[in-house]
């Protein structure tokens, strides 16, 4: 894709700009100690000055990126301690790619040599919000990891924390989930109880898909409807109908009722995915199995259930995270016998102030990421396989 | 299900232990409770030390007695019934009473009586509300205040009407999200005597009364409905004055050190304890009287006094409660209803908000929500 | 492809049907019969086998999932509880006609008292008095005070007739007279009455042995007595799993006495068990004042005497009632027809805008901060597409407590932003903003909880766009607002509408995170209906709630499906 070759620009250009960058970066830290306008303008003159040293006196990358790193940080620790620090090598490291990445030109790298200055600016404006909105979706998670480390009882980040006092610090939250009864109990009953709950949408879904994929059949519409309402209907009215329901037939408060409760509210996902699948599906390959002198089974299991496999994978994960993510259902069909992670963590945060759930947030978080970072590799060794180079 | 294999492991470890005696008895027990600080105390004082007598006995917690009410009906209506035990408020005690969800007891038969002799009825005394209520511990609504608040310059409030005060004490206050106890502090600060405000609760005029009191705050509370809220909500700032139980409020101060302060004034008792719901099997009937027994006897209440600040429903558990377990304070001074702490206590009608619950209730929310 | 017909020719070579494609006759299939047939039969067990993969899932659904649905749904209409309670006031009250000044007569108070003390035995009348506190308030109190002292009403008959004869004390010899003796012809009616009764009243089966037969004479001669010792001996065997003839009757069935000898019960002819005692009991009491049954309800609790709970008990005598959907809408029906209920009473239609309107504001922010994601998702190379869409996989995956726990921590006074905010000096520490329980906390929390449902169908079908169209019209002079607004945008709007629909039918229904985070002015309708569920206890009002919000939503996903189509849903 490199059409363009990059070629450094002048010091004229990219000083300021870098300067622009330190400016703002100057104005927060001004501000914190009272002194918005002097902040602005040191942080201008500093950054600018740098990026016109590394750029036009020194142009030794590697060094240069060295040096800003380490001296920004120890600006930071003198201007706030450890956090300041931290803060300060983070901008540091920033500063440094970003001097570089302007004074070398780099930024046009990826973008056709044609577009205009204005449209580079655009780009990378467009670039900056996305980032910000990404941002936006990360944080929340990112910020829950430290506070699980809280040394205290409360969902607020401490001095000590601040402070980057290893006092602040503990594992004591980590401990309570691994040591204590009820945690245990959830955990274990979210394991035994979502797999079930799975199993049971994807071994209907499945075959209901495949039979909706048909398209003779008749209240094609309607049946499609009854079938994905468990993911129409607020979760609260199906929750208290359950309730009642299940009630009456003996089943609230057992195993099998918060199962079947669960396993309701995954088909939605199953049939949808695999419809997506069926949608690809070429039906004269399962023709040509046929008049090959295979029966529907060997059909099923040799040629159809191969080729939809992916939907139905992606369909299960998603039945098996709704079961393992569920709160409100649990919370109505279940009793203490089935109390789940999610309906643990409910409690957690309403009846009792136990970080412990942040931890157990963690947990999860750290799961999702290994899952995620699992089947993108997966894809990728497949795409390779299948000979299909990524872009 | 779990149980059963949380069962099958205790019984293969005990089953030399199990006694001629359990063996007519359920060998699990479902217990209801608040959860939190209170839960564990339940936990420290009876249930561990029960479970330690009958090895074979396993107990699943359900923190639902919020929800106490709702539930056994609902149980009743499907005639489904997964609870044993249910740790419940007076009221909420005397209205599942009168719905006949919960079980009427005799007192003196099925309660250990107290070490001198005296009948447990006499020993229980007026804390019996319910026919069907078995009394476990007297606790109050109270405030809690932050100390550390730089904008009421060294004030501290000192009575009730100081939550409605707010140019003394400037900053959010957490209430209960309903109408007991804040109707009638309203009143009080209204300038309605003590012994009128269930009469005025009665009357339109007075709710409006009470009402239109609380809407001077109303932008300044955050209310709450859990009673681990108020505590959370004092620890991380962000209320500054906060009702809650008592004894949450003294494990954010003795056990979290957090910057706290009681005020008692104006505290309102209640009372909670048992109920049996209505309708259990006799192999869980049996377990459930039997756990119940040890666990409302004498001793059993004044060690739960030592894991949190509640006072024992027992007369004759007042002398034994000592020092908490951990910290080696002595409790007495921190129970509701220690002479200095119970100067200006006021008392909850507990049968007048059975009756008048649901009128009060739909009002109360209303307002809320408009 | 001539293949099936050259068979079939082979196989039908008799005579003249040597055919070709002159033939006209009908086209036939390989074993004879007419290919349309053969066709027809051949999707129709094409249809058959697909219902048949269907079938399991759809009776799967229905029982576990419609079906529950559709039994709440009833609850938003069904009304039993008046009828089944106060039966006999209720049949009483079909004569008073409830619209001029004038409290029932005495005889609705008599049924009235019957049945109320029946319901307190049966602890039934203070659910009761629940349910008609929603439409009335005070009737709550009023029927909880009255159940506690029905069993006061007519002590002074009852101490009258006790003091003439202890008989009336002993409980083997009301048994004696009620059953009499043990070849008499048995009122079999009345026991399945008054056992049909009690079942309804409360709400179970009243099977069982009760080991008691009321004497058809006995009930011919005292027939309010019988009906009332027949209640009492089914509650006291059933119920209470007692031996009846060890009890002694309840105070109504004393009352029922008193009551049938005053209304002159002929005495002459009866010689059974009792009938010494009756007749002294009949010529005792003549002097006693009858019964003031409606003096002593109001003497109860004043509320009696109030026209307007009469009139709404009769009102919702019916055993279904469209009350629960009046309230739903801030309405109620009143004597004078319906009407909107007091001002300060009405939440519901705000809850329901205030719902909507956040929903929108949810779908709003979701398309404007999913928009740019999905589009720089679908224009970037695939591998680096596929590194970014894990940043919107991993909300996505994680637990929607955690998200909404993590924004708790977010948007608190002393949370994160806060504490960013003032550390860098842009609010002063007095100052910190308020995020949280309110409806901004609401609308950020759910928008971030929410935002995968808009990136996904957007980036689906944003990733089938083909970029040389935008090239295209930059080639031939578009500028690039130009190239984008009228080119790109057009293609996209089908994966907006799709994301928008899914996003706003998520979050009308929304609990959790409002209930978390929404204080009292971020909440929902849905918070509403958990409320009267699990607080209030108004069961019958959540229900008419949630099936005005479920219909709302089948509405929305009609819409989805007319405009997107549901195949055409694609997730991750």
């Amino acid at each position: 894709m490199t059409i363009t070759i990059t070629q450094p620009k002048p010091v004229s250009f990219a000083a300021p700009v870098a300067g622009l960058a330190g400016a703002f970066a100057g104005l927060l830290v001004g501000t914190a100690h009272d002194n918005s306008l002097l902040g602005l303008v040191i942080g201008f003159v500093l950054t600018a000055a740098l990026a016109f040293v590394w750029l036009s006196v020194f142009r030794k990358e590697r060094i240069a990126r060295w040096v800003t790193f380490i001296a920004s940080g120890t600006m930071g620790y003198l201007l706030a301690d450890a956090m300041g620090a931290v803060i300060g090598l983070g901008f540091g490291w920033l500063i440094g790619w970003f001097i570089f990445w302007l004074g070398e030109g780099r930024y046009r790298a990826k973008l056709p040599p044609y577009t205009t200055g204005q449209q580079v600016f655009y780009h990378f404006a467009f670039r900056v919000l996305c980032g910000m909105i990404f941002f936006f979706l990360i944080t929340p998670i990112v910020v829950v990891m430290p506070l699980s480390f809280n040394a205290q009882d409360f969902f607020t980040f401490t001095p000590e924390m601040l402070r980057l006092d290893p006092a602040g610090y503990s594992l004591k939250h980590y401990k309570d989930f691994f040591t204590n009864d009820d945690w245990q109990q959830a955990m274990w009953n979210s394991i035994s109880i979502a797999p079930v709950a799975t199993l049971l949408s994807v071994g209907f879904g499945t075959l209901a898909a495949i039979g909706l994929s048909d398209e003779h059949v008749p209240f094609r519409r309607a049946i499609m409807t009854i079938l994905i309402s468990p993911m129409i209907v607020p979760l609260i009215i199906s929750a208290a109908g359950m309730y009642f329901f299940y009630s009456r037939l003996g089943l609230q408060g057992t195993y099998w009722g918060v199962v079947l409760a669960h396993a309701a509210l995954g088909i939605p996902f199953v049939i949808i995915t695999v419809t997506a699948t069926l949608v690809g599906f070429d039906r004269s390959l399962t023709r040509a199995a046929a008049n090959m002198g295979a029966n529907p089974l060997t059909t099923f299991f040799r040629v159809q259930m191969p080729l939809i496999l992916p939907g139905v994978i992606s369909g299960g994960l998603f039945a098996f995270i709704t079961s393992f993510d569920e709160v409100v259902v649990v919370l109505f069909v279940g009793s203490a016998g089935q109390k789940t992670l999610p309906w643990q963590m409910f409690t957690g945060l309403r009846e009792q102030i136990s970080p412990t759930i942040l931890a157990v947030a963690t947990i999860l978080v750290v799961i999702s990421i290994m899952l995620l970072t699992t089947v993108e590799l997966l894809r990728r060794r497949s795409e390779r396989l299948r000979g299909l180079t990524p872009g | 299900m779990k149980l059963t294999t949380t069962l099958m492991a205790s019984t293969a470890l005990t089953v030399a232990a199990v006694s001629a005696h359990a063996q007519d008895m359920a060998d699990s027990l479902t217990l209801v409770s608040w959860g939190g600080a209170y839960q564990e105390s339940q936990m420290k004082a009876y249930v561990e030390p029960y479970i330690a007598d009958n090895p074979g006995v396993s107990v699943t917690w359900d923190e639902s007695s919020a929800e106490a009410v709702a539930k056994l009906r609902a149980m009743d209506e499907a005639g489904n019934l997964t609870w044993d035990l249910v740790d419940v408020t007076a009221a909420d005690a005397m209205r599942l009473c009168d719905e006949g969800l919960a079980m009427e007891v005799d007192h003196d038969e099925i309660l250990a009586p107290a070490p001198d002799g005296t009948s447990a009825s006499d020993d229980f005394g007026d804390m019996i509300v319910s026919d069907c209520f078995i009394p476990q511990i007297a606790y109050s609504y109270t405030f809690g205040y932050r100390n550390d608040v730089a904008e009421w310059n060294g004030q501290v409030p000192t009575e009730i009407c100081d939550v409605f005060d707010l140019e003394t004490f400037p900053g959010k206050r957490s209430l209960e999200k309903r109408p007991h106890n804040n109707m009638e502090w309203a009143l009080m600060c209204d300038g309605v005597a003590r012994d009128e405000i269930y009469d005025a609760l009665e009357t339109e005029e007075g709710r409006n009364r009470a009402l239109a009191k609380l809407d001077t705050i109303k932008d300044e509370v955050v209310w709450w409905s859990s009673g681990a809220d108020t505590p959370q909500l004092l620890a991380d700032k962000e209320v500054v004055f906060g009702s809650t139980y008592n004894g949450r409020l003294f494990s954010l101060i003795a056990e979290q050190n957090q910057p706290v302060e009681m005020m008692w004034d104006s505290q309102a008792y209640d009372i909670d304890g048992w109920i049996i719901p209505a309708g259990l099997e006799d192999d869980k009937l049996a377990r459930v009287l039997d756990f119940l027994y040890f666990a409302t006897d004498t001793q059993r209440l004044a060690d739960q006094a030592k894991y949190i600040s509640y006072g024992p429903a027992r007369k004759s558990s007042a002398p034994l409660v000592g020092e908490h377990a951990e910290l080696g304070i002595d409790m007495a001074p921190h129970m509701p209803t220690s002479p200095e702490n119970s100067v200006n206590a006021f008392v909850m009608n507990f049968e007048w908000w059975a009756d008048y619950r649901d009128d009060l209730d739909a009002k109360f929310q209303s307002w809320l929500a408009n | 492809m001539r293949g099936p017909p050259d068979h079939k020719e082979q196989k039908h070579t008799d005579g003249d049907k040597m055919s070709d494609t002159t033939d006209t006759g009908p086209v036939l299939a390989a074993d004879g019969t007419p290919l349309k047939r053969s066709l027809r039969r051949a999707i129709r067990a094409q249809k058959l086998r697909a219902l048949a993969l269907i079938a399991p899932l759809l009776i799967f659904v229905l029982v576990t999932f419609i079906a529950p649905i559709a039994d709440m749904l009833f609850r938003s209409v069904e009304n039993q509880i008046v009828s089944n309670t106060l039966p006999n006031t209720v049949a009483a009250l079909d004569d008073w006609d409830g619209t001029g000044d004038d409290l029932p007569g005495q005889d609705t108070f008599e049924a009235l008292y019957y049945d109320m003390f029946l319901a307190a035995e049966s602890k039934r009348h203070t659910r009761l008095g629940s349910r008609l506190n929603y439409e009335e308030s005070g009737i709550s109190s009023m029927f909880r005070t009255s159940g506690r002292k029905v069993d006061d009403i007519g002590e002074d008959q009852i101490d009258a007739l006790e003091d003439i004869d202890a008989s009336w004390e002993d409980e083997t010899f009301w048994f004696n007279m009620m059953s009499g003796a043990d070849d008499a012809p048995k009122a079999s009616g009345i026991l399945a009455d008054q056992r049909e009764r009690l079942a309804k009243l409360n709400q179970s089966g009243f099977d069982g042995e009760v080991g008691f037969a009321p004497s058809q004479e006995i009930a011919d001669l005292l027939p309010r007595t019988v009906r009332a010792y027949t209640a009492f001996a089914l509650f006291t065997a059933i119920a209470d799993e007692d031996v009846v003839a060890e009890e002694e009757p309840w105070e109504a069935v004393k009352v029922a006495l008193v009551e049938d000898l005053h209304s002159g019960a002929d005495l002459s002819g009866y010689d059974g068990a009792g009938a010494e005692e009756l007749r002294a009991a009949q010529s005792g009491l003549a002097d006693q004042p009858a019964i003031d049954y409606k003096q002593a309800f109001i003497d109860m609790n004043e509320d009696w005497g109030n026209l307007d709970n009469w009139k709404t008990i009769k009102m919702f005598a019916p055993p279904f009632t469209a009350g629960y959907f009046l309230n739903a809408v801030d309405l109620q029906k009143t004597p004078d027809g319906v009407q909107s209920r007091p001002e300060n009473e009405q939440i519901y239609i705000m809850l329901f805008q205030r719902t909507l309107f956040m929903s929108l504001v949810i779908m709003g922010s979701c398309i404007l901060l999913g928009y740019p994601v999905a589009y720089l998702l679908a224009t970037l190379p695939a591998r680096s597409a596929n590194l970014l869409m894990i940043l919107v996989l991993l909300p996505f995956w994680t637990s929607l407590l955690v998200r909404t726990s993590a924004w708790k921590v977010m948007l608190q006074q002393q949370g994160v932003i806060n504490d960013t905010l003032v550390w860098l000096g842009l609010v002063n520490d007095a100052g910190r903003l308020v995020m949280i329980n309110n409806q901004f906390g609401t609308i950020v929390a759910m928008t971030h909880i929410l935002l995968p449902f808009m990136i996904l169908p957007m980036y689906s079908v944003m990733s089938t766009i083909p970029q040389t169209y935008v090239r295209a019209a930059r080639s031939l002079g578009a500028t690039n607002w130009t190239s984008f607004w009228r080119v790109y945008f057009p293609q996209s709007v089908p994966g907006i509408g799709a994301g928008s629909i899914l996003v706003f039918i998520l979050s009308i229904g929304y609990y959790i995170t409002p209930e978390i985070v929404g204080g009292t002015t971020g909440t929902f309708i849905s918070n509403r209906i958990a409320y009267h569920i699990s607080s209030s206890l108004n069961w019958g009002l959540a229900a008419a709630l949630g099936s005005i919000l479920l219909f709302a939503v089948l509405i929305l996903y009609w819409a989805y499906d007319k405009i997107v189509g549901i195949d055409n849903v694609k997730l991750g």
